[in-house]
């Protein structure tokens, strides 16, 4: 039995990680509805959820038993197979992509295995993730076609054509990155963005890079359906576009899709543009390595603070218990100095994620709907053009710098 | 019987089952999505060579781009299911039996080259991205441009088509 674990140590290593990541990214999805939730409702003066649960904490699990016992009617006269197949390959497609991240640069070692933070480490990493998005428009194509019904037909045919036209631009505006990084790994880019670790933040792409930023992150945003690019289901115009005909979990899996893959481009955008694990200031600045601790400990402080006036006697015992927590691991990460250096990379990387995921929020309280036409030239004008013109320019200055 | 062996084996049946349905599905869809399913496997066996950036491309190009565009075009026509016929004289006379040829031609080319074969099967090193871009912006940089002037044309070409649809529409 040792022997055979032995041998097949990596796989085991690959298991397990890739059951803790699924858990962890579908957890995140659910507390990612709640963030949006809220974060849109107080942009909005109001309060969102906040029934089920203190400061309706619980909402995400009601949701989530919603959807597993609602009835799930299948329409007549859908194409059965491909009906059953489109949610299926969007969930699967969305939750690859996150395999190629790495969320960390120092391996843990457990039992003589150095356990890197991310599933696998590809040469073509970003390629891969590409090759990815390129397939998961056939989740949102053949939902609206096979469900025998207007609405989504128009809303798959609508999804086709702005993700044919958007991933152009999102290519493209990427090859600058690759040009400076010479590298399609991810783990490659970020470390290149690392070559002089005395200029923090100054390193980073954003600043060579911020026509091809902008460019990746609106079409990142039109590659997942999200406003204001999210015509394949306007629902002023489509009713839901091309999940109207989709019930219970089967529904949950398009849900969970666009969240994951909301969570994927956040996690690019701070790879690519914003040095990934990276911290913004200067290497020698070492005193900032108490940053996590510095916010984990108020925060959690004022957590237990607002949890002691809580109005129901259940957020009176919740709240002060998680704010206990939140405190007691900023504590630890003081007293642990190995800790504490371990979980910078990761720190500032989930920093800047959850910062992007905010910004898809905020874009989401803000901006009206592109109308189609708008959208089509805006892509296929404007977008890919500059994306362009961004690997021109960053080729010419790359060479004429090496000369 | 060694992994990548395997690996090869299932990739190649998931890829003539592909190939077959292609052409027995009676919707246009259903066989699109056959052919998508060919393009995939065939990327996972440029992966077993070792050509992660070639295996990359053929997803994105094949898998993604020209894909969605052929079942853009399906949905968009709303292509309903075809009417089997029977097997016309022409194909059953000349075709089945060119068809068996071609089979026992490629089958003979195969199995005199088993090297190969087996060569095609190993797992071979990640083969690196820069030696298949210096082969195709030095080596062979004319072939290639002319490849993309060629493509150049034919987008110039539909352009001017549909421009000129657009023109008589005004008038």
């Amino acid at each position: 039995m040792t022997d055979f674990l032995a041998q097949h140590a990596d796989i085991l290593i690959t298991l397990v990680k890739i059951a803790l990541l699924l858990f962890i990214v579908l957890t995140v999805n659910a507390y990612l509805t709640w963030f949006e939730r809220k974060v849109v409702a107080h942009m909005q003066s109001r309060w969102g959820p906040h029934r089920v649960g203190p400061h309706g904490l619980l909402q995400p699990l009601a949701d989530g038993a919603k959807f597993l016992l609602k009835e799930d009617p299948t329409p007549a006269g859908v194409d059965k197979f491909t009906y059953f197949l489109a949610p299926l390959m969007a969930l699967a497609l969305a939750l690859t992509s996150i395999a190629i991240i790495p969320f960390g640069p120092d391996p843990i070692r457990v039992l003589g295995h150095d356990i890197y933070l991310g599933i696998v480490d590809l040469n073509i990493g970003i390629l891969a993730l590409f090759a990815i998005t390129a397939l998961s428009v056939y989740g949102v194509a053949l939902a609206g076609w096979s469900s025998n019904s207007k609405y989504p037909l128009l809303g798959g045919l609508r999804s086709s054509a702005q993700m044919v036209s958007y991933e152009l631009a999102l290519t493209m505006s990427v090859v600058g990155v690759l040009l400076l990084a010479g590298s399609f790994s991810l783990r490659d880019i970020i470390n290149a963005q690392a070559i002089h670790p005395e200029r923090g933040i100054i390193g980073w792409n954003i600043f060579p890079q911020i026509l091809g930023f902008l460019c990746f992150f609106i079409a990142a945003i039109a590659e997942t359906n999200r406003v204001p690019f999210d015509l394949p289901e306007a629902e002023s115009e489509l009713v839901a576009g091309f999940h109207t005909e989709y019930a219970s979990f089967k529904f949950a899996m398009f849900f969970i899709a666009e969240y994951t893959s909301m969570i994927t481009v956040s996690c690019l955008c701070a790879i690519l543009f914003f040095g990934g694990w990276l911290s913004p200031f200067p290497a020698s600045w070492t005193f900032t390595h108490y940053l996590p601790s510095a916010i984990l400990i108020p925060f959690g402080l004022w957590v237990v603070w607002d949890g002691i006036r809580y109005e129901t006697i259940f957020g009176r015992i919740v709240l002060p218990g998680l704010g206990t927590i939140i405190t007691v691991i900023g504590a630890v990460l003081i007293a642990l100095p190995f800790i504490n250096e371990f979980i910078q990379g990761p720190f500032w990387l989930l920093g800047k994620i959850l910062f992007f995921l905010f910004v898809y929020v905020w874009m989401r309280g803000t901006l009206p709907r592109f109308r189609y036409d708008q959208l089509m030239s805006f892509g296929w004008k404007l977008l890919l053009p500059v994306s362009l013109a961004n690997v021109v320019i960053t080729a010419s200055v790359i060479l004429l710098r090496s000369r | 019987m060694n992994a990548p062996l395997i690996v090869f084996f299932v990739l190649a049946v998931v890829a003539i089952l592909g190939a077959i349905s292609l052409i027995l599905q009676r919707h246009p869809i259903h066989s699109a999505l056959s052919l998508i399913v060919v393009m995939v496997a065939l990327a996972g066996l440029y992966l077993l060579m070792g050509a992660e950036f070639v295996a990359a491309v053929q997803i994105i190009v094949y898998g993604g781009a020209i894909m969605v565009l052929f079942v853009f075009v399906i949905m968009l026509l709303n292509a309903g299911s075809e009417e089997r016929t029977n097997i016309s004289k022409m194909a059953g006379w000349a075709g089945l039996p060119l068809a068996i040829a071609l089979m026992g031609f490629l089958a003979a080319a195969v199995a005199r080259s088993t090297d190969r074969v087996q060569a095609a099967a190993q797992t071979g090193a990640p083969a690196p991205t820069k030696a298949l871009a210096t082969l195709l912006f030095q080596d062979f940089v004319y072939p290639f441009e002319l490849t993309s002037f060629l493509i150049l044309v034919a987008i110039l070409g539909a352009i001017v088509l549909a421009q000129r649809d657009q023109k008589e529409s005004h008038l």
